[in-house]
């Protein structure tokens, strides 16, 4: 049986009518339509699915939407601003940090995550921070830059492009 | 599938709702990624627990620590005291999924969820931890190691819930750590995990710092149906000087303490090997840190690099 509820994501209040068992991740894809996330392995292992639930990262296709009535949740499309990218955005496409694009809205999640925990990060702790965000390109090396990038940009304001 | 899903404010609604048969979920974690998977069907009714804020804490209590509940991994790495007194549970919520699933995931559905890979088992088992359950008729309390009794399957009846989590203080001179055999670095399962927690008597009077063992305990993880301690692992180390020759022999003996399964992920050979290894890391972490020497946390980390 569905049941009614209020999903807040990015800042604006959706009313859904769900099921209770139906994942964050169907919620905002199916019924918001937001379809910037991406269902992966569908078993929290690939962090495509990765969104912010009160600032803090969440494998969104393992968590119950109805979980995060009442709680704020941010997804890829909720970080560039009205008529600009986010820096780390930016900082993706400058250093080639994206190929097929799968698994970018949760590496751009991750990142995010971590660089409000630490905004100066080392490769290494970019590295690990990213561990639970596959790219089946394999492209680390720009994401890993991209993310330095970004660090830089906001530990050194003009330093960045 | 699940027909019914309530959010409880309050420990009594979450009681009341888990006497009637719901089942708790607080990170989803484990709940929601077991359906996932496959392995379980979601409970026809679930009460969410994880807005209870008397579940939230993360105390000292009578020199030792008391955690709630809803203590995500997240909290426990952060918090200063288990890093400095409780290092190995500290080395062990540090690697427990990624960032996500230690932002969520919590120590009471970890513990209840009864894992024999779980990384922050052998950390509270060798800890002497006790968890607090209740139902609607009381709580009792049951020391950690009469909780599991198998994969996923734990001693606490239908309508209890854990609650909390006590830490008895450690005896100074006490150093502990958490090493796992891993083939990622982030949402992984222990292949073969290890814990050791030493306690280190006096110096021979010469500054070394280097008095013998008088405590040991040692748990291995991954390697039989429930994480437990090894008492012959505890006892090749007790009263030794813990050298090389006394640390090989307690790995060994934990090593032949274990009953490991052959899956995808590892032969039950390979894991045999690998108990030893991974004992003898763990204990050399924990001497060196029951010393005053600096491991980093997480000791897997420092032990197998970047």
């Amino acid at each position: 049986m569905k049941v009614d509820a209020t999903l807040h994501v990015n800042g604006t209040d959706f009313p859904v009518e769900i099921d209770p068992h139906m994942s964050l991740l169907k919620a905002v894809r199916d019924e918001i339509g937001l379809t910037g996330s991406k269902e992966g392995c569908d078993d929290s292992e690939c962090g495509a699915c990765m969104m912010l639930l009160d600032g803090k990262p969440v494998n969104s296709c393992s968590y119950l939407a109805m979980q995060a009535v009442g709680k704020q949740v941010t997804t890829v499309e909720g970080l560039a601003g009205d008529q600009e990218l986010a820096p780390l955005q930016a900082e993706f496409l400058r250093h080639g940090g994206v190929q097929c694009g799968f698994c970018t809205p949760g590496m751009l999640i991750s990142a995010t995550a971590l660089l409000r925990a630490q905004p100066d990060p080392s490769e290494q702790e970019i590295r690990i921070a990213l561990a639970g965000n596959l790219c089946r390109c394999t492209g680390y090396g720009g994401i890993v830059q991209a993310v330095l990038g970004a660090a830089r940009i906001r530990t050194e304001p003009g330093s960045g492009t | 599938m699940t027909r019914s899903f309530t959010s409880a404010s309050t420990l009594d609604d979450a009681m009341t709702a888990i006497a009637a048969g719901a089942r708790p979920v607080a990170g989803g974690t484990d709940l929601v990624v077991g359906a996932r998977q496959g392995k379980k069907p979601l409970p026809g009714a679930i009460v969410a627990i994880d807005r209870i804020e008397a579940l939230r804490g993360l105390e000292e209590r009578d020199g030792g620590l008391r955690l709630g509940a809803l203590v995500t991994h997240e909290a426990i790495v952060a918090d200063e005291t288990v890093r400095a007194r409780f290092t190995a549970l500290a080395d062990s919520s540090a690697i427990v999924g990624s960032h996500a699933t230690r932002a969520n995931g919590t120590i009471g559905g970890n513990v209840m969820n009864a894992s024999p890979a779980m990384d922050t088992g052998g950390a509270l088992l060798c800890i002497g931890a006790t968890v607090t359950l209740r139902s609607e008729a009381g709580e009792r309390e049951v020391p950690l190691g009469d909780l599991w009794t198998g994969p996923g399957a734990t001693t606490a009846a239908p309508g209890e819930l854990l609650v909390a989590i006590d830490l008895p203080a450690p005896p100074a001179g006490t150093g502990s750590a958490y090493v796992r055999l891993e083939y990622r670095r982030q949402m992984e399962i222990a292949v073969v995990g290890a814990t050791a927690v030493v306690t280190v008597g006096d110096g021979p009077g010469d500054d070394s710092g280097a008095g013998p063992v008088t405590d040991a305990r040692i748990a291995i993880t991954a390697l039989a149906p429930t994480i437990h301690r090894v008492a012959e692992a505890e006892q090749a180390l007790m009263g030794t000087d813990g050298g090389d020759d006394a640390v090989g022999a307690a790995a060994r003996a934990a090593a032949a303490g274990a009953a490991p399964i052959g899956d995808v992920r590892a032969s039950a050979d390979y894991r045999t090997a690998m108990a030893e290894v991974v004992t003898r890391r763990a204990i050399a972490a924990a001497l060196t840190r029951a010393r005053g020497g600096e491991v980093p946390i997480p000791a897997s980390d420092a032990l197998y690099g970047a």
